[in-house]
């Protein structure tokens, strides 16, 4: 199973369909900057494709995190809230945001491969 | 469809910005690095421990040149400017006939009858404008367009910038004067934005490149953009122009009456004589007149709390907004400033910004918020 990308910057690893792990790309953490502060979303929560799920700030700035796809909260980064500069260090890796059980595996066709978000990353 | 954007103005300091990898924005009509490689945080952080160079050549230069310069100018700001000795600078405030603030600006006394004033980017050509249209007959009003500006900031800042240009080191805080570096001109004043030790630097446009890769190459030395700027001044409790002062915020209500020395003051030898002068005079002599004051806070939890969060009072009531507002990189503590009802601008008074639509506890605090470090001599 390899990693989906949205147009909002999230990468999502769905191997496991009950617990696919979502987090920020390298792009967006570098466009962000130094990253300072996450909010999470609670465990056992249910958000729809494209709801915003949690917060995630730099100094200068505050994005908003987006579902990448409709699912309910099963697990949350506690080690990137004590340490959220991980989301700059290892984004793909320990600065994981949370995890997601799918309600609908077919939304995942309609986000992006790596190849075409690199694309539409280098054109945003 | 909206207009097209004005094309972007260019500091002559462009090429070294793009050389060095910076992350250009638009700010005040100019494209500006926001950031280097390095970061806003390691930016910050170098400045506090090093020596940063900032390129604020977007900043407005301009002169003011006569015998009757100072008094004219004194019509402009409730401030000192006869007073004000020579080789020395000060802080001042351009007031609309409102008494509301047009610009925070900060002035020089160059001797011969000049004044060099120092304004914000994005309020240049309306600052000229309005001093020229209201003593324009009085003085000479001679913008600088052709002049970079360069800031050296930080606690190493002395030691680089005398091994170029040695005597500097003499200078202290809010004082300066003309030095000469590789046979250009410059004139340097002790003073910044950052709460440290450091130095600004007026260099013809044409040298300014040079200027900046000499102090680039000391090893005390590093590029700081516009994102560390911000985060550096906002620790240092200053007002950011359009953010925590502007044309509907006086003197007073922005906490600014330091600025505004004695003699310009009631019972003072040349009290009032600037816009507005009897409403801005009033605040200051009876401070109950005043609906908001500018305070500074510091959150007591770790969510950031930024502009233009609303403040609230334990009952819930709205008592005020955040203008300024980030996590401090060195206290590692969000910080602000805002402006609040006068009830709760005593230190030490909890209020909670709604951050997200839950609250976050703050305690009014004094400014800076970092200590400062200018060198007094």
């Amino acid at each position: 199973m390899s990693i989906k990308f949205s147009k909002d910057h999230e990468w999502i690893n769905a191997a496991d369909a009950a617990a696919a792990v979502v987090g920020i790309t390298v792009h967006a953490q570098d466009a962000l900057g130094d990253v300072v502060f996450v909010d999470l979303p609670e465990v056992g929560k249910t958000f729809a494709q494209g709801e915003v799920a949690g917060v995630v700030e730099s100094v200068k700035a505050a994005a908003d995190v987006y579902m990448p796809v409709t699912g309910e909260i099963v697990e949350v980064n506690e080690a990137l809230c004590a340490d959220p500069s991980l989301a700059n260090s290892d984004p793909l890796g320990a600065g994981w945001f949370f995890k997601v059980k799918l309600a609908n595996a077919g939304e995942l066709d309609g986000l992006m491969d790596e190849t075409a978000y690199t694309a539409f990353a280098a054109s945003a | 469809m909206s207009a097209p954007a004005a094309p972007l103005l260019t500091t002559p300091l462009n090429a070294l910005h793009l050389e060095l990898g910076a992350r250009m924005v638009p700010f005040a009509g100019y494209s500006m690095p926001v950031q280097y490689p390095a970061g806003l945080m390691a930016e910050h952080l170098h400045t506090r421990q090093a020596a940063g160079l900032f390129d604020v050549s977007h900043m407005g230069q301009l002169k003011l040149v006569g015998p009757d310069a100072a008094a004219a100018f004194e019509t402009l700001v409730p401030v000192d400017v006869a007073g004000l000795p020579e080789g020395k600078q000060r802080y001042g405030l351009l007031l609309n006939d409102e008494g509301g603030i047009i610009d925070d600006l900060m002035f020089f006394n160059q001797g011969g009858d000049t004044l060099f004033v120092i304004v914000n980017g994005a309020c240049k050509a309306g600052d000229i404008a309005h001093i020229q249209a209201r003593i324009g007959g009085r003085c000479q009003v001679v913008p600088m367009p052709d002049h970079g500006l360069l800031a050296l900031q930080g606690p190493q800042a002395a030691t680089a910038l005398a091994r170029l240009v040695p005597g500097v080191e003499k200078l202290v805080f809010m004082s300066g004067g003309g030095f000469a570096w590789n046979g250009v001109e410059l004139f340097i004043t002790r003073s910044g934005y950052t709460g440290e030790d450091g130095f600004e630097i007026s260099v013809p446009g044409a040298q300014a490149e040079a200027l900046a890769r000499a102090l680039l190459a000391q090893p005390e030395v590093k590029p700081i953009g516009l994102g560390a700027r911000n985060s550096l001044r906002l620790e240092a409790g200053l007002c950011l122009y359009g953010n925590d002062i502007d044309a509907t915020t006086t003197p007073p209500e922005g906490a600014l009456n330091w600025a505004i020395q004695k003699v310009r003051r009631t019972g003072g030898a040349r009290a009032g004589g600037f816009p507005s002068a009897d409403k801005v005079l009033a605040q200051i002599d009876d401070p109950a007149l005043l609906t908001r004051k500018r305070v500074g806070l510091i959150a007591k939890e770790r969510v950031p709390v930024r502009e233009p969060a609303v403040l609230e009072n334990m009952d819930g009531q709205a008592i005020g907004q955040v203008t300024s507002g980030l996590l401090s990189p060195t206290l590692n503590q969000p910080i602000a400033l805002a402006y609040v009802q006068p009830d709760y601008a005593v230190p030490g008074t909890e209020v909670f910004a709604m951050v997200r639509g839950k609250p976050v506890p703050m305690v009014v605090a004094p400014t800076p918020f970092v200590p400062t470090r200018y060198y007094r001599g």
